[in-house]
Formats: structure tokens, sequence, C-alpha cells
């Protein structure tokens, strides 16, 4: 592959800070591959308190970044397995020490799949059960409140988030699932708009995307509840304009967070 | 030069959607003897002279840490002298 990384590098030139004290930084993680990078930087940067902060999957440093952010794609043209060869960009050190450490890292889509492939978090994610490619908006249902990434949301809650993803089934064994439950670490489930199903009595066959177990999309991890993983993408749902702007809570209980750490 | 083969397919607990997709095609075409499809990969290489026993071990270290995702996915290993 001979992308450039001097393209991908060059700094944002609609930066949209407003705020008076020192920006909250997230760092975007590149990959070659990466197509989710820009939209996540500018989901952050729409808050008008967050600078992006674009690290190629080269470099050995996070700059201090205060999250970091794992977007969607096909990094490295999904050789191998999905995410499966990302585990060894020099980067992905620095990103598994912040986020052991307790470092907020979000990881979306292609950044789901990069995470479990590190260990990072548990499980992994296969072929959707019916094959296609799917990309349209879900229904989302907040399985949980307690997360820096969640607290803006209302348990229960059913959001409106586009996934676009060939790979999103997300599989784990028993004592993992049974672990995920007791610990409260699944973030969202797929769900109907009424939000209303019976797990293990219902297929999903109507809003589980991808034949997910227990129509997981989403789960958390890490020391801190700091690591949260999922398939659907919150960066591209962020004006009502278009479509939906369900995933702002989500980064604006993320910036919340940090500015109460800054 | 010994040639190692690696056959790495989905856990037979995990749901083969490549699989079953082809066996539809199969039993589409007549085929309807076809079951229990399932699709992997083969990953071949080539590596040097020595004793089978080290060579796998080596395989098996090569499988465990990138061929195959432990989660979802096993493996066998053929070595061609």
């Amino acid at each position: 592959m001979s992308l450039s990384s001097s393209a991908i590098m060059a700094p944002p030139s609609d930066m949209t800070f407003k705020g008076g004290s020192a920006p909250l930084r997230a760092g975007i993680i590149v990959f070659p591959g990466s197509n989710c990078d820009r939209d996540a930087g500018n989901a952050w940067e729409a808050l008008g308190e967050g600078e992006a902060v674009y690290l190629w999957h080269q470099e050995n440093d996070l700059r201090g970044v205060d999250v970091v952010i794992l977007p969607g794609g096909f990094s490295y043209g999904d050789a191998l397995r999905a995410g499966a060869i990302a585990r060894f960009a020099p980067i992905m050190k620095e990103v598994t020490r912040f986020a052991e450490e307790g470092g907020p890292t979000l990881a979306i889509c292609n950044g789901f799949q990069i995470a479990c492939e590190v260990g990072l978090l548990p499980g992994a994610l296969v072929r959707n059960e019916r094959m296609r490619f799917v990309c349209r908006h879900v229904g989302l249902r907040v399985e949980t409140e307690a997360s820096m990434f969640t607290n803006g949301y209302r348990k229960g809650e059913v959001l409106s988030i586009p996934v676009a993803h060939g790979e999103g089934r997300y599989v784990c064994d028993d004592a993992t699932y049974a672990e995920l439950v007791a610990e409260d670490r699944i973030a969202f489930r797929y769900a109907p708009q009424t939000g209303n199903f019976v797990l293990g009595a219902d297929s999903g066959e109507d809003y589980n995307p991808n034949g997910s177990r227990d129509h997981i999309a989403g789960i958390l991890g890490g020391p801190q509840r700091n690591i949260l993983g999922m398939m659907p993408h919150p960066e591209r749902a962020m004006h009502t304009e278009l479509g939906s702007a369900n995933g702002r809570p989500l980064f604006e209980a993320l910036c919340a967070v940090m500015n109460v750490r800054h | 030069m010994p040639r190692v083969i690696v056959y790495v397919t989905l856990k037979p607990t995990l749901l083969d959607a490549q699989g079953r997709t082809v066996q539809t095609a199969l039993h589409s075409l007549g085929f309807g003897e076809a079951g229990d499809v399932r699709l992997g990969k083969i990953i071949e290489m080539n590596v040097p002279e020595g004793d089978e026993a080290g060579i796998r071990a080596r395989v098996v270290a090569m499988c465990d840490e990138l061929l195959a995702n432990p989660v979802t996915e096993s493996y066998r290993i053929e070595v061609e002298a």
C-alpha cells in the first residue's frame, strides 16, 4: 500500500475550538484504510471545546491527548481478519497502555474490531449472519448509564444511530457473556424503536442487523469502564439535519468528564 | 524446503454465514447432498528444514499469536516434507 501519510497528517483547517481554556484533545488513530477518522474528528470538534489530533499508525507517541478514538474503516484492507493487523502498528502499544491505565478510549466499528483483536475488549466480531453489508440507521437501546460515554443518556432510551459494516456480529463464549452481564458492561443493544424485546425469545430479525449475540452493539471495558467498543457510528449522528443527533450526547458526556479531570 | 499448510476455520459452534450461503447455492444447483458446508482460509508457507515436531511447535505459536483468532477460529496444520 502506497498511501501517503502526509496527506492524512495535514492539520485540519476547519478548527472550531471556541473554549477559553486549553482544548480537550482527542487523538484519532489513522491506519491505512481508516475512513471515518475525519468524521470522528469533526464530531469531536463540533462540540466547540475540542481539538482533533490525527495520529498516524507509525507514530510512537500519543502527544498527550486526553481521549483516544479508534475510528471506523478497513485498516490494512481487513487482511487476515478485520482488525488483526492493526495490532502490530507502533502506535497501538501506546494506545493499549493508555487504555489500560484508564484513558478514555472510544473504539468505533473497525476500531471495535481492533480493540477486540488487541485484547482490550473480550470477544470478537465476525461476518454478519445474513452476509450483507448493512448500512442504515438502527435502533440502539441504552443498557447502562454507568460510564463516561453513556451517562448523558437514560437507561432504556432508544437511539437512532447508523451502522455500516459487513463483520459486526459480536460473539463471545458463555463465561465472557456472563461476566459482561454481571458487571453491567453491555452499553448498547440493537432494539426496535419501542425498545421492547424479550432477550432469548426474540430472534431480532427486524432490528438486529448482524446476528450479534443477544443483540449486543457495544460493550465497556478497562479498569474504569473507560473503553467503549461499538459497531454503530455515533460520530455520524451529530446533526438532526443529517438524520439524527443521537450520537452527540456520547461525545458531550466524554467532554464533560474530561473537563472535570482538567 | 518443507511446505506448511495451515487451515483456519470458524469454530463448529459458530454459525458460518459464508458456508451457509454457499450451501444454499450448491443446493439450488442440484447438489442437494452437500451438508454442513463451511468455509475457511488456507495459509501456506515455506519453512527451514528441521524435525517436524519443531516445525509444528513454531507454526502453532504463529496460529495462536496471529493466524487464527482463538475466540472464533480453530486451525489444523499439515507439514509437507
